[in-house]
């Protein structure tokens, strides 16, 4: 019985290369579930079960996991615009000036979630608003699935007829949590470059909620459709037209292996400063990061903040043609799958620094540290938003990004909204 | 020798007489015309007065900038007395060797022709027409069976013509030592050498602001980049094209770069202009021609599986299909080593009054290097008749030299000799080395600068590199980049022992930054 004094020892549901080259090349011992681990890279499933009153353990103070035990406040679509819709009124309740509203009723600053319903909670409001805009097109997603599966799109009530509540002919009996639909307003206009719709994805590390301090990978990437977009009617069932998720790309006759199909987020912001302009440029990434730290505040206060779990979400947004960005969803698990070369040394290099930052020197961990790590091992991540030290010191931030740059994520800063004292960022 | 007067008088009667009848002229002379409605314009003092008005409402401005447009484009003249194919290719076994490489190139495409059975051009049948019309912004989804058409020539074939020119009125009957020029280019051409070239690009020195090195997140920008932006939009402002060019030798800033890069190209986009493409589009409607299909398969090849460049697919099938059939094209054959080649209406061989240029544009050649040069672009234009203009004038201004034959010191011949000059004088030990273990350097470097770099470096690094292109209205630059990339990775180079290992060392250039490497190679160098 040999005791490896100082290793980390290691188990992981995800049986993948980027995951496991990067354990062990810390060194690190693999170790089975059942025995003594300190660090564990959880399926959502095990997550849920660890925290679960039945089947749930406590964990001890030199143990890590990769997932808050209810992240599904942030990563389950219905749970996240429930969440919002909260932060948002409450907000408005405190006279907060980030709930201001414009002349027909819409948050300025906080608007930045397509109008959705639940299905069939909502049925009734949505048919309202439906109403408004008969012309308008909405998606479909089923609340408990990844990947565009089960994702459809509608422009007619009769289509989605047997979510109606009162519906004769309903044979959705079940009102159970997995099979609930969210139905939101389908963004028609996105941003075309070439002709063609994508999406950005973009990789978010939240090591606590409250105080809320997360980092954005600099190295994030668009998706794109491999056919070219039309908004008209008689493409909605063609999901290569409309569903950027790489799951459902890679079926297309056009897909390319040796690009996926993906551009650097530095790509994009190439692009559009130079067909657009600079301004319009940094204001749209300003959004984003807006976007994002919004997000994660409207669900931090009923986030179970244990101190053994970190999260690396996978943020999507999709940027309309006023260059406005809009969340469209965040995964809990993003895939670690990689489809292309390129890909699979920028989610080494994801993991690589994600880990760098929760298991600090790559030694056995203490969950009590204050989970602030030094500049230097922050890699491709850079602070999105330090809550702790936005209250100590509202102008100073760690990093003062620059316009322009090849990377072209910036660090947090104040907002260039032009209104007068918008603490925003505190 | 011509005196320096006359040599003036003959450029302004070129000039003139190019620029006699274009739509400038029209344009100008109307605007003469209005405005003698105007209070200010008297009767005695007729001409200065309008004089004056042009010069105050912008339009001399833009005579200055079509007539250095002009100065840009055309050698000077040599002497008034100097036959045509002077001016194209003053070297008379240069020329020949032009000739016999564009004759390989056309029998090639006559044999594909007649092998596949496929006219060299035809009129589409009109529902063809109508399909085509319909899915004129995603050709690239369509996919003809292409296996079957194959590129007119590669790269490493064009290389292998270079290296085997010769000059035949020069005997260098010295014996073969260091002293003589160890690479692939057997030709005595001038070349400039480092002292001249720090002159040359002076701009680019240690003690001068670039974007691409002053711009980088650990300067401030008070430092360099906040005043170019500002100088850079009184450039435009002032659209002013000399003033442009001058300017984008420290760099474009990227909101502005497009905008300075159609100032120096002189560019405008009337309403002619957007016609003009519109009419194109049309002839591609109309005929197929078997160079399409070439193209198709070029792009398919390069452009689709290219990191940031397949997005615009489409694009470079629409603007590439217009080029072939634009004979406007035809014009810069005059001061080009090439020809065009001429084909005939079948049936009437021989006949001049049946020939026709083929295709329409005359250019023959291996779409690829060609294809990555229009796809830069898209990254600063989206809108389809300003890109195919700006792509035009990029080509007929600089990149037709680096296909084709010719003494000029931007031609690919000039190019390959001083990189392999530069390399043998600065890196002697290097160049040696790579010899001596089958690995002829310019076999390596010779893609990149017939590629003037594009589909080798990152789009905002190339982006750089061909803002000094523009500003120094030369492709030499591609030579000393290539010369410094060896440079730089010279310790990997020198421990290679075969010319695949070398390949390797050099494969990935993605991550470079030119500017500092530029920058280095010229003038922080111990020589």
């Amino acid at each position: 019985f040999r005791i490896m004094a100082g290793k980390v020892k290691w188990v992981t549901d995800i049986e993948k290369s980027v995951l496991i080259n990067n354990f062990e090349k810390r060194g690190w011992i693999q170790v089975a579930e059942n025995e003594d681990w300190n660090f564990y890279w959880m399926s959502v499933q095990t997550i849920r079960n660890v925290f679960s009153v039945e089947t749930g353990y406590r964990l001890s103070d030199d143990q890590i996991v990769n997932h808050f035990p209810n992240h599904y406040e942030l990563t389950r679509k219905d749970l996240m615009v429930k969440n919002i819709k909260r932060y948002r009124k409450e907000l408005e309740k405190e006279g907060s000036p980030l709930a201001e509203k414009d002349e027909n009723g819409k948050y300025i600053y906080l608007d930045f979630v397509p109008v959705t319903f639940m299905l069939p909670a909502d049925y009734n409001l949505f048919v309202e608003e439906f109403r408004k805009n008969p012309c308008s097109t909405w998606i479909m997603k089923p609340c408990g699935k990844a990947q565009g599966k089960g994702i459809f799109l509608i422009n007619k009530l009769s289509q989605i007829k047997k979510w109606s509540r009162d519906s004769k002919t309903s044979s959705f009996v079940s009102q159970s949590s997995k099979e609930a639909y969210v139905i939101s307003l389908y963004i028609n206009n996105p941003l075309l470059i070439g002709g063609k719709k994508f999406d950005l994805r973009l990789y978010v590390l939240v090591s606590t909620y409250r105080p809320l301090r997360c980092y954005m990978y600099k190295l994030g990437f668009c998706r794109f459709c491999t056919v070219k977009y039309t908004p008209s009617t008689s493409e909605l069932d063609n999901m290569f037209v409309h569903l950027t998720n790489v799951a459902i790309q890679k079926h297309g006759d056009d897909y390319n292996h040796i690009h996926g199909g993906k551009w650097t987020v530095s790509n994009l912001r190439l692009y559009l400063e130079s067909t657009r302009g600079k301004e319009v440029t940094n204001k749209l990434f300003d959004e984003i990061h807006w976007i994002i730290v919004q997000s994660l505040k409207a669900v931090a206060p009923v986030m179970n903040n244990d101190k053994h779990c970190f999260e690396c979400y996978g943020y999507d947004i999709i940027i309309d043609d006023k260059l406005k960005p809009w969340l469209i969803e965040v995964n809990a698990s993003p895939s670690l799958t990689s489809s292309t070369a390129n890909d699979r040394i920028l989610k080494y290099n994801l993991i690589n620094d994600t880990l760098n930052i929760a298991v600090p020197n790559g030694e056995i961990p203490d969950c009590k540290w204050n989970k602030s790590p030094p500049k230097e091992v922050l890699g491709n991540y850079e602070v999105l938003y330090d809550e702790e030290m936005a209250q100590s010191d509202g102008t100073d931030r760690d990093l003062r990004g620059r316009p322009g740059q090849s990377t072209g994520v910036k660090g947090s800063r104040a907002r260039d909204s032009g209104k007068p004292v918008l603490t925003t960022w505190k | 020798m011509l005196d320096p007067d006359r040599g003036l008088s003959l450029t302004i009667a070129r000039v003139v007489q190019r620029l006699q009848g274009s739509s400038l002229h029209s344009q100008l002379e109307r605007q003469a015309r209005v405005s003698l409605h105007k209070p200010e314009i008297k009767l005695e003092s007729l001409k200065e007065d309008i004089k004056d008005f042009l010069k105050t409402s912008g339009w001399e401005k833009k005579l200055q900038n079509a007539v250095y447009s002009e100065l840009n484009m055309f050698p000077s003249p040599c002497h008034p007395a100097a036959p045509p194919e002077h001016i194209k290719e003053p070297l008379a076994y240069m020329r020949k060797a032009q000739g016999s490489w564009e004759k390989r190139i056309l029998k090639s495409l006559n044999s594909m022709s007649t092998e596949l059975n496929i006219p060299l051009a035809q009129k589409r049948p009109a529902n063809e027409q109508k399909e085509l019309l319909n899915k004129w912004n995603e050709m690239g989804t369509d996919e003809p069976d292409l296996s079957l058409f194959r590129p007119v020539y590669a790269p490493k074939d064009f290389l292998e013509v270079l290296m085997n020119l010769r000059n035949p009125n020069y005997e260098n009957g010295e014996q073969p030592s260091f002293r003589n020029h160890l690479g692939l280019i057997q030709v005595p051409l001038k070349v400039k050498d480092i002292p001249e070239l720090k002159e040359d690009f002076s701009e680019l020195g240690l003690n001068i602001g670039q974007l691409g090195i002053d711009d980088s997140a650990q300067v401030p920008p008070e430092f360099f980049e906040n005043e170019h932006v500002r100088v850079g939009q009184k450039v435009l402002a002032e659209q002013d094209s000399a003033a442009a060019q001058q300017y984008v030798r420290q760099g474009c800033p990227t909101a502005l770069r497009a905008d300075l890069w159609a100032l120096i190209l002189n560019i405008s986009n009337q309403p002619e202009d957007i016609l003009y493409y519109e009419q194109l589009k049309s002839n591609v409607i109309q005929h197929d021609l078997l160079v399409d299909s070439l193209i198709y398969k070029d792009v398919k090849l390069t452009a689709s599986n290219d990191d940031y460049y397949f997005v615009f697919e489409d694009y470079l099938y629409q603007v590439l299909l217009c080029f072939s059939r634009d004979t406007s094209v035809l014009e810069h054959f005059t001061y080009s080593s090439a020809t065009p080649p001429k084909s005939y209406i079948q049936g009437k061989l021989g006949m001049e009054e049946y020939a026709v240029f083929y295709p329409p544009n005359g250019m023959n050649f291996n779409y690829n290097s060609f294809i990555l040069s229009v796809a830069p672009l898209c990254f600063l234009y989206h809108e389809p008749s300003k890109l195919y203009q700006i792509f035009r004038e990029m080509y007929v201004r600089f990149f037709f030299r680096l296909h084709s034959i010719s003494s000029h010191p931007s031609g690919i011949v000039s190019l390959c000799l001083l990189f392999e000059t530069l390399l043998q004088t600065h890196l002697p030990q290097l160049f040696y080395h790579l010899r001596e273990i089958g690995a002829q350097p310019l076999r390596i470097s010779f893609k990149w600068m017939v590629r003037a770099f594009s589909g080798y470096l990152a789009t905002d690094q190339l982006l750089l590199l061909w803002d000094r292109i523009l500003g120094y209205n030369s492709l030499e630059i591609l030579a000393v980049l290539a010369a410094a990339v060896f440079a730089f990775r010279a310790v990997n180079l020198m421990e290679v022992t075969s010319l695949a290992a070398a390949e390797a060392v050099l494969a990935d250039l993605s991550t470079l930054k030119v500017m500092p490497l530029l920058q280095i190679f010229l003038f922080a160098t111990v020589t």
